[in-house]
């Protein structure tokens, strides 16, 4: 795990250094005297070796010291603490959207598997996987927003005021949350439905118990299984996923962070932010292997 | 001396013997199958539209998809306009036509670079578990790490945002997933009887892996490009939103969207046109691949 992260921070920082441009210059313009980009240079500690840099870089991350923007001179830190408070509360709130919408669509469409609902359910589900999150935030902007004047447009009115907070929140975890919630229903229904076919869910069947009692006796625990994986998986995807949705909605997290930054040119906070973000996909995928473990004894032991 | 010539014939039967199963995929009954599985006739025939208008763009729309045309701005669909026009009065329906283009081009050059070097790397990691195999696992582990959007934020940080860098982000981030694919698929095939067969009588590994792994895993992997092929497609169009890709003036379903989106009050069309677009695109191949991976599950069920 820990080589894995290594591996992309060596990764992240290699690819943003590897041009010969130096961020002095642009931060400075095409006006500044070679004398005052070279003192910036300093300043910045760009003069060092990329070794030398890197490793400072390391150093301050495994401190929890980000860093100061190029561009802003706002400690990154900060920044991304801000972000965070925005990206992770549309992240969580999303999953419970693609929760509440593919587990009992998952669920209804292996029960009734073989009969028209449960075909519509499917190809429902086959197109929702279709739709991506932009068009899914646009068109509940033009619907929501537009024509009934349910939903605040865009932007962010901060914590300040919870209620309005969450209101900002609802369209944009929508968006997110469909796409999610079809992707996780095809899964929950080919888990339930394996589930149905087994061996032992017929024994107890058999032995007079209803295919619900069975199914969550029985079949919970082991359609689980791969269902963690997926969630996993998903909540990597949706944390992706919010920065696109974060520009749709004008929301000022990670994502908005993150493109501002690239156009700006601010590449130590690319750099900090890529690096969080992937960061917490590959601690995602760790825990998902973990959890697997943990739900799966047969698995104990095994490496 | 008979007995070399004994062990040649029974090494080339034991060969044809196990080549069978890849064979019936060439059986004339697989076009009868395909049709008769809504999944990928359904798939098939929107992949099949969607090259059909991209490849017609290339010499034909039904006007210059830049054309400049302030007099008939945000026209509403007419027989003159079948879908309207834009802000700048460009014609709605030739921008959709040309931006398939795009979006195949991206797609083909993302899955192949993904396949590319996803493929060999996940043959070798499957034909040597030791320690090569682990590299490229733990390899596979950091790039998984980089979704096709973040990669593709990176490196237009690093070298500014084109459709190159969209191309290369996409492609690498799916890489791992071919990795694992094929050689989750090829251990499969490599743990086989027939395998330890052909090891038994002295085949070596490169000549396994091309006369029996290859054709045994080629539809999973033919399927797994399919539908990573509908995942670019949605790919390309959130990274062109962001301006992140394809830049303007050039038409691309993304970059139509993120034209519209200052249009949501009056012209709503301008937002659901490309959206279809891409909606029924990722649609097509993403069938297509479901198509594929059940006519395979059908032809190894028999």
């Amino acid at each position: 795990m820990l080589v894995a992260l290594w591996g992309a921070s060596l990764l992240v920082f290699v690819v943003l250094n590897v041009l010969p441009g130096s961020p002095a210059q642009v931060i400075l313009g095409t006006q500044a005297t070679p004398q005052s980009v070279r003192q910036l240079t300093i300043q910045l500690g760009l003069n060092k070796s990329l070794v030398r840099q890197y490793l400072d870089w390391i150093g301050g991350l495994v401190h929890g010291d980000l860093g100061v923007s190029y561009i802003s001179h706002l400690s990154i830190g900060s920044q991304i603490a801000q972000a965070l408070s925005v990206t992770g509360p549309l992240v969580l709130f999303a999953l419970v959207i693609g929760l509440a919408i593919g587990l009992p669509l998952g669920f209804a469409g292996a029960l009734r598997n073989g009969r028209f609902s449960g075909s519509l359910i499917g190809g429902l589900s086959q197109i929702g996987m279709a739709v991506p999150s932009v068009v899914a935030g646009l068109i509940l902007i033009i619907v929501l927003t537009v024509k009934l004047h349910v939903f605040p447009t865009s932007g962010f009115p901060g914590w300040s005021d919870p209620l309005q907070a969450l209101r900002a929140l609802v369209l944009p975890a929508f968006s997110l949350g469909l796409v999610e919630g079809a992707i996780l229903s095809r899964y929950v229904r080919a888990s339930i439905l394996e589930q149905l076919r087994s061996d032992y869910l017929r024994t107890a069947r058999s032995k007079g118990l209803r295919v619900g009692q069975a199914l969550r006796r029985h079949g919970f625990r082991n359609a689980a299984i791969p269902l963690v994986t997926v969630l996993g998986l998903e909540l990597a995807s949706l944390v992706v996923g919010a920065i696109v949705v974060e520009n749709v909605f004008a929301l000022p997290g990670l994502g908005l962070l993150l493109l501002d930054s690239v156009n700006n040119r601010d590449l130590i906070t690319v750099q900090d932010t890529a690096m969080l973000v992937a960061g917490t996909v590959l601690v995602l995928n760790l825990l998902v292997d973990l959890s697997y473990r943990l739900l799966d004894p047969r698995l104990k032991g095994s490496s | 001396m008979s007995d070399l010539a004994a062990g040649t014939t029974g090494r080339g039967a034991l060969d044809d013997l196990a080549a069978l199963d890849a064979s019936a995929a060439r059986d004339t009954r697989a076009w009868r199958r395909w049709l008769r599985n809504p999944n990928s006739l359904i798939g098939g025939v929107i992949v099949l539209l969607v090259v059909a208008s991209a490849l017609t763009s290339l010499f034909w729309t039904p006007y210059n998809p830049l054309a400049v045309d302030p007099a008939h701005a945000l026209a509403g669909p007419s027989l003159h306009h079948l879908l309207g026009t834009d802000e700048y009065g460009r014609d709605v329906f030739s921008r959709l036509m040309a931006s398939s283009q795009i979006a195949l081009f991206v797609g083909a050059l993302s899955v192949l670079i993904a396949t590319v070097i996803g493929i060999p790397a996940g043959l070798l990691a499957a034909q040597r578990p030791g320690a090569i195999g682990q590299v490229v696992l733990r390899l596979a582990d950091i790039l998984y790490g980089f979704p096709a959007l973040l990669a593709a934020i990176v490196l237009a940080a690093a070298f500014g945002a084109s459709k190159t860098t969209v191309v290369l982000a996409i492609g690498i981030s799916y890489i791992p997933v071919f990795i694992r694919v094929t050689r989750s698929n090829a251990l499969v095939v490599l743990n086989s009887e027939y395998v330890l067969a052909a090891r038994a009588y002295g085949r070596r590994p490169l000549a396994i892996l091309r006369r029996h792994v290859v054709p045994n895993i080629a539809t999973t992997i033919i399927a797994q490009m399919s539908l990573l092929f509908s995942l670019t497609v949605l790919a390309e169009a959130a990274l062109d939103f962001l301006g992140l890709g394809t830049a303007a003036p050039a038409a691309s379903w993304g970059t139509m969207l993120q034209s519209s989106q200052n249009y949501l009050g009056n012209d709503a069309l301008l937002t659901v046109w490309p959206s279809l677009a891409i909606v029924i695109c990722v649609l097509g191949f993403s069938l297509l691949g479901d198509g594929i991976g059940e006519l395979r599950d059908a032809r190894s069920r028999h």
